[in-house]
């Protein structure tokens, strides 16, 4: 008798599981996110994981214009200093605390002073924010700053709860409690970390999955395998290598999204004394190194023709992309004329590079291509930590490195190009460049702000302090029972909409 | 024996001190800070000067070295520059889950290795031992990344038996945690059952030459009691000593194989460490293993005492 009801408590638990199962979503993470608390944060793959957990003032379309999420409208004015913001009357934060103006006041205030707040330089032009109401908040700010509303739409206009952050300090990365549709189970470091449906949400008829379980898998093949066997519902970042292999997969899906960030090649052109050498000091050999590459071709031969090529730090798909300067095509004898004019016949460039074998891959085919031009490049493979170190401290001559991009065109060009840029280790400085930057950054009209980029752009493809080679492309791959996915450029996860078939 | 035990746990202590000083030597010669590290391709300024105030990184390097064990001795190891979480914690989450691995490699070993070195050895120059010996030198010299992802693509993707990666602990659901141990278990096995059965064999060979064991055939007793009681119980000295020593390329192989399984372990947390430059975990993490390593010798040491009598009146 004991036998047989023990079978049948185990059929019944079994019969459980399977159906808690079902409605869990299973997702199969590149790293580890780092700390999940959104003002210490600093990972890309951290973004993921906020995206279901925290909601944010602003959210993103796909065509990357703004969308209301817990600010339904906002306003600048006229002169660019004070921005309002009307707020959602009907959100809460997990821990029961209601989202109000005085919880987004608190928010921002932790942001711009706990010392360890990675959101300082994001909010640095907020002088001041008040709530100037119930659900409506005011910033002013210390100079017009056009970039705000984007990064009102990612970490820095995530909202955490006031009551929660004023408990626990620091202590939040641990158990993070926000607003957003899913709340926070468990972490365990390099394993997972658990969300469960926050059925409060303003949103939540719209969320179909129970839990979210975020997996960290770093290898591309395991990953890959955990969803071919199952065990995964979706991953992200599929390596380009394996796309073919997942759109011949009947049982699996593909999804893709051109990236906002870009990979070229920055120059040392004024950090110290490795830059003195012709291709740190002569455009005209930066140039012709540009000429003697053919994109296309490194983006067919290296990533299976899945990235896009690109000459800008904005890519082609991107509305800040300036049309009337094309990507080059591949011209050796001009590259060679080039070359001649600056008076070498044949030079010897040295070339930092991550090591890994698709970054050292994408190098031996650039150099195969720039020797038949006469530049020889010495690759040298370094680790990505000390490649950054090296690159800071000017002991370089050019890296082939990039950037994870930014919905604002603000963030994927002033650091690196103005003259005293926090991310400008090529040291490059410009007068003209830094005014039109500092310009554009200040004016609320796309229209205006797109001019000065256009101008500064074509200075930059000019002088070539960095070399633009190609952009990544977000790839997902995912169960052919998952439906409702919208690819964005920021590479993010939004599941609002998305449903599993059993 | 007590003795013994005490004088082997005091001669221990320098070691453990000498590798210290090694570690947190050898790490700052690691090029790449690892303030830049942590901030990734966001590098703000202040930040990074906070941060190198908070963990003491601008401080000479001796001074860095004597607070860290100042605080080891007080039984803190420090935090995660990473994550923040205590690397106390972090460690004793992660090593059961490596104890689980490694006892589980080691029952695969053992139950690899012993039988086919004792049939190999008992049927020397024939089929048996040929293919032992063949099967034994792949296992040596197939790398464990190749034969994990192939298992994983034939055992969980193709037949789709056994999970493809990941864990679960034993406490929570003890059959996911046998089934996702079972292919990494089996992997890392496989190298040390090779190592086992070509000792067994080579010591076995041995003993079976000796005069006891001939008057013992001699005395008419089973060719199965000779092999097991008598043979194999002298022979399996060497093999005692040889496991401790391979408790150290089992944690070694643990690193690789756990990166491949995506087990949350001890070499995971060692592996991830060193790229993001997490000084305070790689310190933590290596003076345990040293101290594991140390205490696995000391265990040999003392079981061969007791299974050897004659050791016993050495002392």
């Amino acid at each position: 008798m004991t036998t047989r009801k023990l079978i049948a408590a185990l059929l019944a638990s079994a019969a459980m599981a399977t159906a808690a199962q079902a409605a869990d979503l299973r997702i199969g993470l590149q790293e580890d996110p780092d700390a999940l608390d959104t003002a210490q944060a600093r990972t890309f793959v951290g973004r993921i994981v906020f995206e279901s957990l925290c909601d944010k003032l602003v959210n993103i379309a796909p065509d990357q214009s703004f969308t209301p999420e817990l600010a339904t409208s906002w306003a600048w004015s006229d002169d660019g200093m004070k921005l309002v913001m009307q707020l959602r009357t009907d959100a809460t934060f997990h821990d029961g605390t209601p989202f109000d103006a005085a919880a987004v006041v608190a928010n921002i205030e932790r942001s711009k002073t706990l010392p360890e707040s990675r959101r300082k330089s994001e909010l640095a032009s907020v002088e001041s924010v008040a709530a100037t109401g119930t659900h409506e908040v005011t910033f002013t700010l210390s100079k017009p700053d056009a970039t705000l509303i984007a990064q009102l739409s990612d970490r820095a206009g995530m909202m955490v709860s006031p009551t929660a952050a004023a408990e626990k300090g620091l202590e939040l990365a641990n158990s993070p409690v926000c607003s957003g549709p899913y709340k926070f189970v468990e972490r365990i470091a390099q394993d997972r970390i658990v969300l469960e449906k926050f059925a409060e949400h303003y949103n939540a008829d719209n969320y179909h999955f129970d839990r979210l379980i975020f997996l960290p898998i770093p290898d591309t093949t395991v990953r890959l395998a955990n969803l071919r066997s199952g065990d995964l519902d979706m991953l992200e970042r599929l390596a380009p290598s394996d796309v073919a292999g997942v759109k011949a997969d009947s049982a699996l899906k593909f999804e893709s999204a051109v990236s906002q960030g870009y990979q070229g090649i920055t120059v040392n052109v004024n950090n110290g004394p490795r830059s003195e050498t012709p291709f740190g000091k002569d455009k005209r050999v930066r140039q012709a190194l540009s000429l003697a590459i053919d994109r296309e071709v490194v983006n067919q031969v290296v990533f299976e023709g899945v990235y896009a090529p690109g000459n800008q730090p904005f890519p082609p798909t991107s509305p800040w992309y300036d049309a009337t300067n094309p990507v080059p095509a591949r011209d050796v004898e001009k590259a060679k004329a080039l070359l001649a004019e600056a008076g070498v016949d044949r030079i010897s460039i040295e070339m930092q590079a991550a090591n890994n074998p698709v970054q050292l891959q994408l190098m031996q085919v650039i150099q195969s291509m720039v020797a038949e031009a006469g530049i020889d490049i010495s690759i040298q493979a370094t680790e990505f930590a000390s490649m950054l170190e090296q690159q800071t401290q000017g002991n370089y001559q050019s890296t082939q490195v990039g950037w994870s991009g930014r919905t604002d065109p603000d963030g994927n060009i002033h650091s690196f190009v103005t003259c005293g840029g926090g991310l400008n280790d090529s040291k490059f400085c410009s007068e003209t460049v830094d005014t039109l930057l500092n310009e554009a950054r200040t004016s609320t009209d796309p229209a205006v702000r797109k001019a000065k980029y256009d101008e500064a752009g074509k200075i930059l493809s000019d002088e070539l302090p960095i070399i633009y080679l190609y952009h990544q492309t977000w790839l997902w791959a995912m169960s052919n029972k998952i439906d409702g996915f919208t690819p964005y450029p920021d590479g993010m996860i939004r599941l609002a909409g998305v449903k599993k078939a059993e | 024996m007590t003795r013994f035990i005490l004088h082997r746990i005091l001669i221990s202590i320098p070691t453990l001190i000498l590798v210290s000083m090694f570690v947190f030597g050898l790490q700052k010669l690691l090029p790449g800070d690892p303030v830049l590290a942590m901030a990734g391709e966001e590098r703000d300024p202040a930040v990074i000067e906070l941060l190198r105030e908070k963990y003491r990184l601008n401080d000479p390097i001796p001074m860095q070295y004597l607070y860290w064990v100042g605080g080891v001795l007080q039984g803190d190891l420090g935090t995660s520059l990473r994550t923040g979480e205590p690397v106390l914690n972090l460690i004793a989450q992660k090593l059961p889950v490596t104890i689980q691995l490694a006892i589980m490699s080691m029952i695969f070993a053992f139950l690899i290795g012993v039988p086919a070195g004792i049939l190999s050895s008992v049927r020397k120059g024939t089929w048996v031992d040929y293919i032992a010996n063949v099967v034994a030198l792949s296992g040596l010299s197939i790398p464990n990344f190749w034969l994990g992802i192939m298992m994983i693509l034939l055992v969980s993707v193709n037949l789709g038996w056994l999970p493809a990666s990941g864990y679960e602990s034993p406490w929570v659901d003890p059959w996911r945690s046998f089934q996702t141990m079972l292919m990494p278990a089996f992997v890392l096995g496989t190298g040390l059952a090779a190592a086992l059965m070509r000792h067994t064999r080579s010591s076995m060979l041995g003993v079976l030459q000796s005069d006891y064991v001939r008057t013992a055939r001699a005395k008419g007793l089973a060719e199965r009691k000779v092999i097991l009681k008598h043979a194999f119980r002298n022979a399996v000295l060497p093999i005692v000593t040889l496991s401790a020593l391979l408790f150290g390329e089992l944690l070694a192989g643990a690193v690789l194989t756990e990166q491949i399984f995506t087990i949350p372990g001890f070499g995971k947390l060692i592996v991830d460490a060193v790229f993001n430059r997490d000084y305070a975990v790689v310190q933590g993490v290596v003076l345990c293993t040293a101290a594991g390593f140390i205490l696995m010798n000391l265990i040999a040491d003392v079981l061969y005492v007791l299974l050897n009598p004659r050791l016993r009146t050495a002392q």
